[in-house]
């Protein structure tokens, strides 16, 4: 099967509050200075891929979209966990658009590499959160979609997939070509490379392609919508401590418990 | 018929009060629009005729209907190809969109195939000027941004639990029963088996929450969680750390990826309080934080706070509550 996975690169998202900036000028996080890293669940998605590829053979690549300068050393970490090649798409402006103009631009760049049976991306990135480029990508590149897929099994030419609902699990049966968006589960922890594949990452191929070279696709979804203003919030909650010794706290929040008519 | 459209699945009849939140937002953009607010209503059948007369008694004055039985837990495929049906008809200017585990595929594999603009877990809506004003959080709930909305049609999803089910509202309604014809062969994707969690009672609509975080160590702790959520009546959920190591379903997840509450009562119980964990409880009535660190940002947005070992504090807890509330 051939995979291609959707990787992003962002801020490292656990980073401290103190960390936290927004630039005015974009609405966007301060990137500079900051740690970069693959989006959470995005690794999740590769290591899907990876799980797909070492029962049943195939290809994967990864597929990024950002300014070419900056994605490299984590990105090169995706190459020594597995992945075949990678592509990247040179976009200055990458991490300033929103998912449904990105979506766009890597349908175009996924049409581009050819051949595939399965795009996974991560289920959201951990900035925006928009889950809109699985579902997008789908619709542009008319395959099936499912989101929030926690497990996948190939079975004869479908997929029984795994989807995480509101009232528990969906299993479904899936069509190829297809797009999945991938969540975390005990069962797709990225996997953690070996030096030797750390060296061998540096012999794999890496495309660069201009963005100006990807045809435009319509359907660009973001067209007409603005990002008017991004702010921090000011919390301004105290939280009253309940004092003394374990069974006197447990005490004291009983009766407070009782007094807000919680019992 | 232009105007603003909510999209509402109907699994079954306790699924109307969700899609009423949407009437809500819907209704806040149709005051400056004034051009009346319609539904598609999807659903098996059963339910259907319930749900019509609660969106016509909130306000909504025109129901697309349909029934199907493929129109059911999941099916987002049949769900996309009967709402694609009956908008390419009735052509509204605004879709409102619930992003639960249907809306949240439905939502931009819709806007596509209408080429509409497309805004995804709104939080609030508002009309400026023949504007849609949206908000959203974004950076793990750190941030929360303001988009503006001017193209037509547009597709907004609004995050579950964010918009209040607004006071009722009647208006003459109008029922239009639409035929959808959906071949199970031909769905690309196809729900073969819902698999429902185990629990007595449902995060969703549980008025108290016992949460816990990687700091309980293991699904033991989770047994002593549950003993206080018994107690209170409530539902027992979690961060992420403990449904990534299966210590719990993953259902249980609180948070940005996991569910959103609004509980009377939320207790965290050794959770350190991380933005993506606090945008999925934040809305609840009174928080309670049990952490052993005093600078738990958990802290910062309880309203009380209990500093210790959780493991020294749930065992009195659960007992002073049982002589409290007495035999
Ligand atoms: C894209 C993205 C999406 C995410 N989505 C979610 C989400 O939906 N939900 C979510 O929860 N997280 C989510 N996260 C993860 C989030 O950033 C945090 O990593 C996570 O919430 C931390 O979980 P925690 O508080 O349980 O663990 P930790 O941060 O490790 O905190 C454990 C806490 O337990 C306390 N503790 C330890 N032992 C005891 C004891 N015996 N008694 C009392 N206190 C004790 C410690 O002091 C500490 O504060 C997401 C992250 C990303 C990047």
């Amino acid at each position: 099967m051939d995979i291609i996975v959707c990787l992003k690169q962002v801020v490292d998202p656990e980073l401290p509050q103190t960390e936290f900036a927004i630039e005015p000028a974009t609405g966007r996080q301060v990137r500079e200075g900051r740690p970069l890293v693959i989006s959470t669940y995005d690794e999740n998605a590769l290591e899907v891929a990876l799980q797909l590829k070492d029962r049943g053979g195939g290809k994967v690549t990864v597929l990024t979209l950002g300014p070419q300068a900056v994605i490299s050393d984590a990105f090169r970490l995706a190459l020594a966990m597995g992945a075949d090649e990678m592509v990247v798409v040179d976009d200055p402006r990458g991490p300033d658009r929103l998912g449904g103009e990105k979506a766009a631009i890597l349908a175009a760049a996924i049409r581009r590499i050819g051949r595939f049976d399965l795009v996974l991306t991560g289920c959201e990135s951990a900035d925006w959160t928009e889950r809109v480029v699985a579902p997008v990508l789908a619709e542009a590149l008319s395959a099936a979609c499912v989101t929030f897929v926690s497990r996948v099994e190939a079975a004869d030419g479908t997929l029984m997939v795994r989807r995480m609902a509101d009232e528990g699990f969906h299993r479904v049966e899936v069509r190829l070509p297809a797009v999945l968006s991938v969540a975390s589960d005990e069962s797709n922890r990225p996997r953690l490379p070996k030096l030797k594949d750390i060296l061998a990452a540096k012999r794999k191929p890496v495309h660069v392609w201009p963005v100006a070279d990807m045809p435009a696709a319509p359907g660009d979804l973001a067209a007409g919508v603005e990002v008017r203003e991004v702010v921090i919030p000011q919390r301004t909650t105290r939280c009253e401590f309940l004092e003394g010794e374990s069974a006197e706290q447990a005490a004291a929040l009983a009766q407070r418990l009782r007094d807000l008519k919680l019992l | 018929m232009p105007g603003i459209c909510v999209v509402a699945t109907v699994p079954d009849a306790a699924a109307i009060p969700s899609s009423l939140e949407l009437v809500g937002g819907a209704r806040a953009l149709d005051a400056s629009h004034g051009a009346g607010v319609s539904a598609v209503l999807m659903g098996t059948g059963p339910g259907l005729r319930e749900a019509t007369d609660e969106l016509h008694r909130h306000g909504v004055a025109t129901v697309y209907r349909c029934a199907h039985p493929l129109l059911t837990s999941g099916q987002v495929d049949a769900f996309l190809l009967a709402t694609e049906q009956v908008l390419r008809a009735a052509t509204p200017q605004v879709v409102l969109i619930r992003a639960d585990t249907v809306g949240r595929e439905l939502a931009p594999r819709l806007a596509v195939r209408l080429g509409a603009a497309l805004v995804t877990e709104c939080v609030e809506l508002a009309a400026e000027n023949g504007a849609i004003v949206a908000r959203r959080q974004t950076y793990g709930g750190r941030a929360l941004a303001t988009l503006v909305v001017t193209r037509r049609p547009a597709v907004l999803s609004v995050k579950p639990h964010s918009l209040e089910v607004p006071e009722p509202a009647p208006v003459p309604g109008r029922v239009e029963d639409v035929a959808v014809s959906i071949d199970a062969d031909t769905l690309p994707a196809r729900v073969c088996e819902v698999l429902r969690e185990e629990a007595e009672v449902g995060l969703d609509d549980a008025q108290v929450v016992v949460s816990g975080g990687r700091g309980v160590g293991g699904p033991e702790g989770f047994a002593l969680l549950k003993e206080l959520a018994a107690v209170l009546g409530g539902a027992v959920g979690a961060s992420r750390p403990p449904a990534d190591e299966g210590w719990v379903p993953i259902s249980w997840q609180i948070g940005q990826t996991g569910k959103t509450v609004r509980p009377a009562l939320y207790i965290a119980v050794a959770i350190s309080g991380a933005t993506q964990h606090v945008a999925g409880m934040s809305g609840s009535r009174t928080i309670v934080a049990i952490n052993r660190d005093p600078n738990a940002p958990i802290f910062s947005v309880a309203h009380l706070g209990i500093v210790g070992d959780y493991r020294a504090i749930v065992p009195p807890l659960v007992a002073r509550i049982k002589e409290l509330k007495g035999p």
